[in-house]
């Protein structure tokens, strides 16, 4: 921990904590055949901070996955076949709604968000900045650290700027799943989450929703198990998909958050 | 003009079309809300079939002078696409409902497992 504060002078992490004191706080954990990598994640989050509620989504899994997060204690939402992404971390969010948590994070289950750079993402929603804070890899100027194929960032350039415009808000990373959400955000997420791929989309739905987005540069590791779910075969179909998605987007009356009392 | 054996045999191709619809409905194996837009297709193609001169007149609207059943294929198409399109809002509808069961499901389990 105190190599991590020295890197990132603010917010230092004991701040960070001291913020969050009685807050009910989630982490939600999507996790598609992840043995390998889910109770790592587990592991870390607690280690940078025990105060949080861990919420694993197997999403279909056929291996050990709700396994291995059961015998960590964490919560374990077995979804009865496979969703997808979208699906799957809406239902951390439903979960995250109806059992009144104030703030929630999600923190993919394959292992390439690092837990110890949670601070980053938490700190702007602790202080009431932003309702929706997604941690970049590329918001960092010059930092193009995170190696991926080239159709790939092809697609993350475009998205960006796209979005970027959409949103009249400059975003770098619009595919990052490594967010950190208050309770509006919540409550908008349990309503409404995009299908497929859906970060892209649920960014610009948060925007719409006139819900205060904040992108922060973090650091992202290399997948530590499980394959991603995003080959090039699909990429193609991903881009289309999403640009269809926020082109009618623009057109579309939003669906107005539920009350708090409404599930 | 139209071919009289043309005629025919659209008109009983659209029959047999009503037939099929029909009898899906009797044994429930098609619900009436999904059967509509069949009934509609093959009452417009028997309508189309059997009024020789009405289809003469429809096609020359659309300057088709020299074949005027293609009318028949044309508009047999268009109703083909609406079903098609309407059946893709249907699985819309019921993916993203399941979508909804799916996550109900895993979210009671998990209280019931809890509560254990």
């Amino acid at each position: 921990m105190a190599e991590l504060a020295a890197e990132t002078p603010l917010p230092a992490d004991h701040a960070v904590l001291a913020q969050l004191g009685e807050l009910r706080r989630l982490a939600i954990v999507p996790a598609f055949n992840e043995e390998a990598s889910v109770g790592r994640v587990i592991d870390e989050i607690r280690a940078f901070d025990p105060g949080f509620e861990i919420a694993v989504i197997d999403d279909g899994s056929t291996d050990r996955t709700a396994g291995m997060a059961a015998d960590r204690g964490a919560y374990v939402i077995r979804l009865p076949f496979n969703l997808g992404i979208g699906g799957a971390v809406q239902t951390g969010y439903r979960f995250a709604f109806e059992h009144g948590y104030d703030v929630a994070v999600q923190v993919d289950g394959d292992g390439q968000h690092d837990p110890a750079e949670l601070p980053k993402i938490l700190a702007p929603v602790l202080t009431g900045e932003a309702d929706l804070v997604v941690g970049s890899r590329f918001a960092a100027r010059g930092g193009d650290a995170y190696r991926s194929s080239a159709v790939r960032r092809v697609g993350i350039r475009l998205f960006a700027s796209v979005v970027s415009a959409v949103v009249r808000q400059r975003v770098t990373d619009t595919t990052s799943g490594f967010r950190a959400v208050n309770r509006k955000g919540i409550a908008l997420f349990a309503a409404d989450y995009p299908h497929d791929y859906p970060e892209v989309e649920a960014t610009v739905m948060c925007v719409k929703h006139k819900l205060r987005l904040k992108e922060v540069p973090v650091a992202m590791r290399e997948r530590s198990g499980g394959r991603s779910s995003i080959t090039a075969a699909r990429s193609a179909y991903y881009m289309v998909k999403v640009l269809l998605a926020i082109f009618v987007g623009l057109f579309r009356r939003y669906a107005v958050p539920p009350e708090e009392e409404h599930r | 003009m139209t071919p009289l054996p043309v005629s025919i045999g659209a008109a009983v191709a659209s029959f047999l079309l009503l037939l099929v619809v029909f009898e899906l409905i009797r044994s429930r194996r098609l619900r009436e809300r999904y059967a509509l837009l069949w009934v509609l297709t093959g009452c417009v193609l028997l309508a189309l079939s059997l009024w020789r001169g009405g289809l003469n007149t429809i096609a020359s609207w659309f300057g088709v002078t020299s074949y005027p059943p293609a009318i028949i294929g044309a508009v047999g198409a268009l109703f083909i696409l609406a079903v098609l399109l309407h059946y893709s809002t249907v699985i819309s509808r019921l993916s993203d409902q399941n979508t909804i069961l799916a996550q109900r499901l895993a979210l009671l389990e998990q209280q019931l497992r809890e509560g254990r």
